[in-house]
């Protein structure tokens, strides 16, 4: 399923926080949007996931606009792991993969759960290979856990589109690299905000760079992370390298002298 | 459905799984229960009715069976005080514990109650404006319950506007405006307490600020049926939606819950019960706090089987609160709220040493 962001704008308290961006991501896509802090990521991804409605512009998922539609229906065609993973109550990790469900739900009193809800909930742990975490309580996994268990929520959630703020915030190096490749083995078309260039450049099909809350670059990885781009976006200097095992552009940094003026070309390999 | 790469996480050595209660037996006891509690609670009293004229009596008045004149007197304390009064523990212990697993939910914390709204704080003003200073005496038996059921959904109003924001209602701002406002809710009933001349007047609004079941009539028992009935059917229409505004705002948008819309209809149904609970029976403390905890500890925190069982569980906890109430200095009542406070605290203590169970701030 494609997503079109078009033109989106989002103003919150007076003050414009993106503004006019768009995105596009064609079905099956992995795109990734990278940016340092503050530069709209998470506020143009809530857009998408509807916990914000954009001020101008819209989303679409094959044409249709995402914010005409009615929220459950909206949710069957895409699920999001936002940011925030705080359950305030001890739900198994079960329980929270059951919640995929619920937008497939007509919410009876008391709605149960139709059968094969709970085969397919048991089939989207076993996927992300976190069938033994069933039974214990979500509060009390390791974080790489919890982000495989949200994952499995997602996949419940039978949707077409994945969205993921920062998924691998806090996670150690092999887990970070265990959600991503999930993620894009998951065949769902992908947009994900990502802090880490290195692993945006080796698991994304595009990335968009986003500067205080403009696209500043759109393209492949290869093409978009050039060290001018980066020197005016993030202000440090990277030098680029091809992974010797994959062929992915990667990038090592240095600090660039707060005297010197980003006005040439580092040396690019 | 293939497998996606990645090999399985080594079974790590953790915790075990969480032990749940499946619910439709635990339901099916906790009715046996409550049935049976409301048995005591109108067997039970200091006017001594033996068990065989209790039963006679219940079937005669469910029945429309005939007593004989000289039954009439004990016949009165059955059917006339102590059955209202059961029914109405029940009803009101169910109302409590209901909605308390609905503000726990919505405001995405555990220490939460239904007083936390300030709701109770607010129909306490009216109550005790009844009370001590004769308002609303126009209405006659009704006052007390009228004025204290009027002044709870102003209080709701109130806190409402206070915390209402753009994006709807938020959790932080709920807790926050509806604590400060109890505060000042309290003052102005502590305010009328402390100017009060009668001795008696005082007693009485002190009782009523810790919550009694004593005014109980079959006048008191419909309203406050009805309102917890149609609560706790609409919160159990909306248990799915609970579980995921719990895991946070951003997540329920995720699963299609409209989180601002959800909060404010879950605001209002809640402040509706407590505004009808509280009219009939003061602020009884401890039920709506500890009964929501106690039933996730049992059954866990998916709210298709917490609401379920809430209800029942906190019925049957307030109906033996209050005959423990009535009996323990008998024919003297102390305070329903002192008796569900001490008979609730160590079993709660106790559930939470045995382990198994995170309240909201880790382990």
């Amino acid at each position: 399923m494609r997503v079109d962001v078009e033109g989106v704008t989002v103003e919150l308290a007076g003050s414009r926080i993106v503004e006019d961006i768009t995105v596009r991501a064609d079905a099956g896509q992995v795109v990734g949007v990278v940016g340092p802090n503050g530069s709209g990521k998470s506020t143009l991804l809530r857009c998408v996931y509807r916990a914000l409605r954009p001020t101008a512009g819209t989303v679409r998922l094959d044409g249709d606009d995402l914010h005409a539609m009615d929220a459950r229906a909206a949710a069957r065609r895409l699920a999001a792991l936002p940011q925030e993973s705080a359950a305030e109550f001890d739900f198994t990790a079960a329980e929270v993969v059951a919640m995929g469900r619920l937008p497939h739900h007509r919410g009876g009193p008391f709605a149960g759960r139709p059968s094969g809800d709970a085969a397919l909930c048991a089939d989207a742990l076993d996927r992300v290979g976190a069938g033994h975490l069933a039974g214990r309580g979500f509060r009390s996994l390791s974080g790489g856990e919890k982000q495989r268990v949200l994952i499995a929520r997602a996949l419940a959630q039978q949707p077409r589109v994945l969205v993921l703020d920062e998924p691998t915030n806090h996670l150690d190096i092999s887990h970070q690299l265990d959600v991503l490749s999930l993620v894009r083995d998951s065949g769902l078309t992908v947009l994900a905000a990502l802090h880490d260039l290195n692993l945006a450049a080796s698991h994304c099909d595009l990335l968009y760079v986003l500067d205080g809350g403009r696209v500043a670059a759109a393209g492949p990885p290869h093409d978009v992370l050039r060290p001018r781009l980066l020197a005016e976006v993030f202000g440090v200097r990277a030098h680029r390298v091809t992974h010797p095992v994959t062929g992915a552009v990667q990038l090592l940094f240095d600090r660039i002298d707060p005297t010197e003026l980003p006005d040439q070309e580092p040396a690019c390999p | 459905m293939p497998a996606i790469s990645t090999a399985p996480a080594p079974a790590a050595a953790g915790p075990p799984a969480l032990r749940r209660l499946p619910v439709p037996a635990s339901a099916a006891v906790c009715a046996v229960l409550l049935l049976g509690s409301l048995v005591c609670g109108v067997g039970l009293g200091s006017a001594g009715v033996s068990w065989g004229e209790t039963l006679h009596f219940l079937t005669a008045g469910l029945t429309g069976g005939t007593i004989r004149s000289d039954e009439v007197a004990a016949y009165t304390i059955v059917w006339e005080i102590r059955l209202p009064r059961a029914v109405l523990a029940a009803v009101v212990g169910a109302g409590l514990a209901s909605v308390g697993v609905a503000v726990q939910a919505m405001v995405r914390n555990a220490l939460a109650d239904p007083f936390v709204l300030g709701v109770s704080s607010g129909a306490a003003v009216g109550a005790n404006a009844v009370l001590l200073l004769g308002a609303f005496a126009a209405l006659g038996v009704w006052a007390l319950s009228v004025s204290a059921f009027v002044s709870a959904l102003a209080a709701m109003v109130l806190v409402y506007l206070a915390a209402r924001t753009a994006y709807g209602l938020t959790p932080l701002r709920l807790v926050l405006s509806g604590t400060a406002l109890s505060y000042g809710f309290s003052a102005l009933t502590t305010l009328m307490v402390f100017r009060a001349e009668r001795g008696e007047a005082a007693r009485s609004a002190m009782m009523w600020l810790l919550g009694s079941l004593g005014g109980a009539t079959w006048g008191s028992v419909p309203l406050a049926a009805v309102t917890v009935l149609a609560g706790t059917v609409y919160l159990g229409t909306r248990a799915g939606q609970l579980n995921a505004l719990a895991m946070g705002d951003e997540t329920a948008a995720a699963l299609g819950v409209r989180a601002g819309r959800l909060r404010t209809e879950l605001f209002v149904v809640t402040a509706a019960v407590t505004a009808a609970v509280v009219a009939v029976s003061g602020a009884i403390g401890f039920v709506g706090l500890m009964v929501p905890h106690v039933v996730r500890m049992l059954v866990g925190a998916d709210h298709r089987r917490v609401l379920v069982l809430a209800p029942l569980a906190g019925a049957v906890l307030l109906v033996w609160a209050d005959i423990v109430s009535r009996l323990l200095l008998a024919p003297a009542e102390i305070p329903v709220g002192v008796v569900t406070a001490v008979l609730g605290v160590p079993c709660f203590l106790l559930l939470m040493r045995r382990g198994g169970y995170a309240f909201g701030g880790g382990r």
